[in-house]
């Protein structure tokens, strides 16, 4: 087992189902000659030819409409966006089309496909390099979500959402590329769609999240070790479908959650997980269920203390763990 | 009858372009079913029978003769919601166009899930599509993209309307399929209106000319001349399957019907101009073409007209006595698997 980046195991997830897998391509904006602008699929045009690792018009409607046609067909396209941020002209491809084919066509024709998008800021992107569109897309039946937020789910759940019958909205977070290192095995294996994941077991409070935030909270966690607050962390990995025993089994373990995000507060995924807890678990929190999200402002500024101010970071979050422990 | 030959010199133009007597016969019949098919919706809906029809009268021509000119047995199609004469051409029957007019389960469109007009059939290789318009012609490319990566030699054929050149997707699908010279065909059905804008406060220049930016030809073609648009449908299905690439055709044609059962299209035109439009009808030209040939008679289209009318009752009966789908059944098919991934809630 080697450890690796966490882009290093979303290239090599794709250069695997592509050896496996002579109908998996990827398509998208630089992804061929130029290895895609983060490099995350730096020697696939080398590997497999430049239809396989097919450089595409600038027009994301197209990159999704065409890659949704294919799937049609019966290939298994990946689709890049470049970021998050440009991928709303393809949002009508995605919410009217991908979503719905299986459904309109009463089981008739299929869509495997699967949309990679980097999301997540504190990279001075600005506005529009640095979004989180995860609610833009999440409550929209027909699709499913995942955001890995470790390298073997990022390598695990970029395989299954290939293997999946139905469309899968890949987002990978830009900061975690080359921050996040972790274990991943170079055999063949896959992280199941719909199935969250404990990151740590404990006794005090539960913390629930995905994607990058978890950086934080689980050196959060190690640090309130020392003060005696013992954290029991959740990591989503699907957001859609969530994984409800998994949220609850979580909250049971400790009487007390509260739930991170980046993306903002008002609609977020972290609105749906509060509703779930909610809805089944009312009367056996011991804390009312607290929430630790981006702010709800349209997206983050590029000044740097504009920026610092609206990302989360381990300070704001151990500072929230600590407030629900002593609750 | 069929087996006869043309026999008058000016009128073989059908045999010329490589289609039989009886292809040129077959034509004509589903022009007329389709046509027929139309007339009865719009009958059901006013005497209340049905909720909804979107018309495709006086497009049936184009629809018809460019379905002839592609390989039927193995080219996709991505018709919009007024090719009735082009599902009809691509194995279609009146009886499944009627389960989808009245809902019914045994829609093979939708299980009576979409609006009709909403085609789909993945047997007959005719592609899903939805109400929001244009979105099949990037889909269009995909499967052309997949019929060069897999060395398929077959053409994805997609239609739109005059209206529908105009968006995105429009532009988005026709450059990718340019800068890859992908095997597809795109037929806008010019039919002068969307909704109630007119062609000039929809476009300035020409539909036709559009193909010049992408790198492909354009072709404007009389969308009621049959044999003219069988011409030029097959010759871009040769081009598209030579490895050449995409073609544009823009058939000119005139919506005679309202733009469907809710709109009231004399608020925006008159009764003189749908008249003079009324009178260039391509179905009657095509009629009075196969006569002239020799291979068509009076007596022939009226059994033909009561053979239509026959199929046309019976499809009618069977799809208003078939049953609706279980109510329940709305919970099915989100995900391949329903019961693991959250579609029964």
């Amino acid at each position: 087992m080697a450890a690796m980046d966490y882009i290093d195991a979303i290239r090599l997830a794709m250069k695997e189902e592509m050896e496996r897998d002579e109908d998996v391509f990827v398509l998208g904006e630089d992804v061929g000659v130029k290895g895609g602008v983060f490099t995350t699929t730096k020697g696939l045009i080398e590997q497999f030819g430049e239809m396989r690792a097919l450089d595409t018009p600038l027009a994301e409607s197209a990159i999704a409409g065409v890659a949704i046609g294919a799937a049609m067909y019966g290939m298994k396209p990946i689709a890049e966006m470049q970021y998050s941020d440009f991928m709303f002209p393809a949002t009508n491809q995605i919410i009217s089309e991908a979503a719905k084919i299986r459904y309109r066509s009463n089981n008739d024709w299929t869509c495997p496909l699967v949309i990679r998008a980097p999301i997540g800021g504190g990279i001075f992107g600005g506005l529009y390099h640095s979004q989180c569109p995860e609610s833009v897309f999440f409550g929209t039946p027909g699709l499913k979500i995942v955001a890995p937020y470790r390298p073997y789910d990022a390598k695990g759940l970029l395989k299954a959402a290939v293997r999946d019958p139905d469309p899968v909205i890949y987002f990978e977070n830009k900061k975690c590329y080359k921050l996040v290192n972790g274990d991943v095995p170079e055999t063949d294996y896959t992280v199941p769609i719909g199935k969250a994941n404990v990151l740590r077991e404990g006794e005090d409070i539960t913390v629930i999240g995905y994607s990058m935030p978890l950086y934080f909270v689980e050196q959060a966690a190690e640090e309130l070790a020392v003060e005696g607050i013992s954290t029991h962390i959740l990591d989503l990995r699907t957001l859609q479908p969530l994984d409800k025993n998994g949220i609850l089994e979580a909250v049971k373990k400790t009487g007390k959650v509260l739930i991170i995000h980046e993306d903002n507060k008002t609609g977020g995924v972290g609105a749906e997980v509060s509703a779930i807890i909610a809805e089944e678990l009312l009367y056996e929190l011991d804390a009312p269920i607290m929430r630790l999200c981006g702010p709800d402002v349209p997206a983050m500024p590029i000044n740097p203390p504009g920026e610092k101010f609206f990302m989360l970071n381990k300070d704001k979050v151990k500072e929230a763990m600590r407030h629900l422990a002593q609750y | 009858m069929m087996s006869q030959s043309a026999s008058k010199g000016q009128s073989v133009r059908h045999l010329e372009l490589g289609l039989s007597n009886e292809q040129a016969i077959e034509m004509y019949k589903t022009m007329v079913a389709a046509r027929k098919f139309d007339e009865r919706m719009l009958l059901l809906q006013r005497a209340g029978k049905i909720n909804f029809h979107v018309s495709g009268i006086g497009q049936e021509v184009a629809q018809v003769a460019a379905a002839f000119a592609l390989d039927r047995n193995q080219d996709y199609f991505l018709p919009y919601y007024r090719d009735y004469g082009f599902v009809l051409s691509v194995g279609m029957t009146l009886r499944d166009l009627l389960l989808s007019v009245f809902a019914k389960a045994e829609d093979p469109n939708s299980g009576g899930r979409q609006m009709p007009g909403h085609f789909g059939s993945k047997k007959l290789r005719i592609v899903t599509g939805s109400s929001p318009v244009t979105t099949q012609v990037p889909h269009a490319v995909g499967i052309a993209l997949a019929a060069k990566m897999k060395q398929k030699p077959f053409v994805s054929f997609v239609t739109f309307g005059d209206g529908s050149s105009n968006q995105g997707d429009f532009h988005e699908g026709c450059n990718f399929a340019g800068v890859h010279k992908l095997p597809v065909i795109f037929m806008c059905e010019n039919n002068q209106y969307a909704i109630s804008v007119p062609l000039h406060k929809q476009v300035a220049g020409k539909v036709a000319d559009r193909a010049l930016g992408y790198g492909f030809p354009g072709y404007q073609v009389d969308g009621n001349d049959a044999l003219e648009v069988y011409r030029i449908v097959k010759e871009a299905r040769e081009r598209a399957v030579a490895g050449e690439g995409p073609t544009l055709i823009e058939a000119l044609m005139y919506r005679l019907s309202p733009h469907s059962t809710s709109d009231n299209d004399l608020a925006y035109r008159t009764k003189e101009e749908v008249d003079s439009y009324r009178a260039k009808d391509g179905i009657p030209r095509f009629k009075q073409y196969l006569i002239d040939a020799g291979i068509w008679s009076e007596e022939l289209d009226s059994e033909m007209h009561a053979s239509v009318r026959k199929e046309l009752d019976e499809a009618t009966e069977y799809g208003d006595k078939a049953p609706f789908p279980a109510p329940e059944s709305i919970l099915l098919h989100v995900y391949a698997d329903d019961a693991e991934q959250g579609g029964r809630g």
